[in-house]
């Protein structure tokens, strides 16, 4: 489902200098459906690089990355916006909504994109919410107000509300409590159960042994120096 | 599927001065572009070529026309233009003031629109306006008043029920959020991008405010000194900018 050949990194900054930094180089690596691999390394090493430029949101210096059949290293940007609406979901560290939206909203809002009628989207939305106790009473505001946990939980929801054939997961699990860590963790093994690939990045090592089937450490990535 | 509008090799001069160059792009159904760069970079200018305001020097800027698929909007003739401006266009203006007749009524503003497109009946036409006032959040008792009584905020969301009401498919917008509140963009932006997804539109918006295009824009081209420097994905362009202007621009950005 994910195929990495080859993908190499550099940022260019042309106003320090132009200094050209290597950060990637020859990263290759492959996700099948069901299984969830896991990126590691330390900080630094470039892991969220990796699973950014996955996402299309980096751009890759070569190589190819290739999700659901289409090379995002290459593909225009039409392309990819139908792919992350249809087989690509993304859960970052952090949220960002429209002010003003209200939360069931935000959470519903992947699978009106995708077409769902909007009671059932909305009922999705709010499952899911209801699993990561989010108070319904908090259903009808933005979460621009939420504290950084219970932000981090509607964006979780957000994530998991379209049932996505490809995943990537961004520290899902950092600074939960026990039992909505234990919730997220369910999520992804129910992810992995209706066959979608996942790439994660988890710091906690007992979510890694949970759900992950391989680690792939991205130290092995790094540039040799010239 | 056909781009809604397909741009070719824009070029706008001011005698000798530049004002756009080589201009091109495809903006498909649905997709909502941003243009951003600094005052004088061009991006005025360029919309004012693809609306049909300016005559540009060369290119071309074929639309999807309902009947009769992509043709060239600057070579069709002065009334064929205007009545694309009226049914299938949209323009709103940073000032609403040059979008709005300052002295007919919101409802006269909005029917107004209607009528231009063969709406005859006045209760219709009424009620149509007052819907639409509610879609922006300007209640129904403020219907006969002037828009001179209005704040700017509702000034703003007036315009855009004046230019939405006729249901048009592309929609231009220069600065949008330019000059409002922080609080009053939000609400706008809120606005905007729901009528964007419900109705399906396309659009275009001009604005030197990133946080306003990262929430709206699907696409971004970056311009400096009349030419695009870099263009793509929003939050690709964003956040890996490639070019120096655009990773000048980007880092200059005051975090909150």
């Amino acid at each position: 489902m994910i195929e990495i050949e080859n993908v190499s990194k550099t940022f260019t900054l042309h106003n320090q200098g132009s200094a050209v930094i290597p950060v990637m180089e020859g990263a290759t690596l492959s996700v099948q459906p069901g299984e969830c691999v896991a990126l590691i390394g330390a900080s630094g090493a470039g892991k969220s690089t990796l699973m950014r430029m996955i996402y299309g949101n980096y751009l890759a210096a070569s190589g190819r990355i290739m999700v659901g059949g289409i090379d995002v290293a290459q593909a225009k940007p039409r392309d990819i916006l139908a792919l992350r609406r249809q087989t690509l979901g993304y859960v970052s560290q952090f949220l960002r909504v429209v002010p003003r939206v209200p939360t069931l909203e935000v959470v519903a809002e992947p699978l009106l994109l995708v077409g769902e009628n909007r009671d059932s989207a909305l009922a999705r939305a709010g499952d899911l919410l209801t699993r990561l106790n989010i108070p319904e009473r908090l259903w009808g505001l933005s979460p621009t107000t939420f504290s950084g946990g219970e932000q981090q939980r509607v964006n979780i929801a957000r994530g998991f509300a379209h049932t996505y054939p490809a995943l990537l997961l961004d520290e899902p699990t950092a600074s939960l409590d026990a039992q909505n860590r234990d919730t997220v963790l369910s999520l992804v093994e129910e992810a992995k159960d209706r066959g979608a690939a996942i790439v994660g990045i988890f710091h906690d090592e007992a979510a890694r042994q949970r759900v992950c089937n391989r680690e792939i450490d991205v130290t092995g990535f790094t540039p040799v120096a010239a | 599927m056909t781009p809604l509008l397909q741009v070719r090799d824009i070029s706008k001069f001011y005698g000798a001065r530049l004002g756009c160059r080589d201009v091109g792009f495809d903006l498909y159904p649905g997709e909502v572009m941003g243009i951003v760069g600094e005052s004088g970079s061009g991006k005025s200018t360029l919309l004012g070529c693809l609306a049909g305001q300016l005559a540009p020097d060369t290119g071309e800027v074929l639309f999807d026309t309902r009947g009769e698929g992509p043709r060239d909007t600057l070579t069709m003739s002065e009334p064929e233009r205007r009545m694309l401006a009226r049914t299938d266009w949209a323009f709103v203006h940073q000032h609403a003031r040059e979008g709005l007749r300052m002295g007919v009524s919101a409802g006269g503003n909005v029917g107004e629109r209607l009528m231009a497109v063969g709406a005859r009946h006045y209760g219709d036409i009424r009620g149509q306006a007052i819907d639409w006032l509610d879609r922006v959040e300007i209640s129904e008792d403020r219907v006969d008043d002037k828009p001179t009584a209005f704040s700017g905020g509702m000034q703003q969301r007036l315009q855009i029920a004046r230019n939405l009401v006729t249901g048009p498919r592309l929609v231009f917008m220069d600065e949008p959020t330019g000059g409002l509140d922080v609080s009053v963009q939000a609400r706008l932006l809120d606005l905007l991008r729901g009528l964007v997804r419900e109705m399906g539109l396309s659009a275009i918006i001009v604005t030197h405010d990133l946080a306003v295009v990262r929430l709206l824009a699907d696409r971004l081209m970056v311009m400096k000194d009349g030419h695009v420097v870099e263009s793509g994905l929003t939050d690709q362009v964003l956040d890996d900018p490639q070019h120096g202007y655009t990773q000048l621009l980007v880092s200059s950005v005051l975090q909150v």
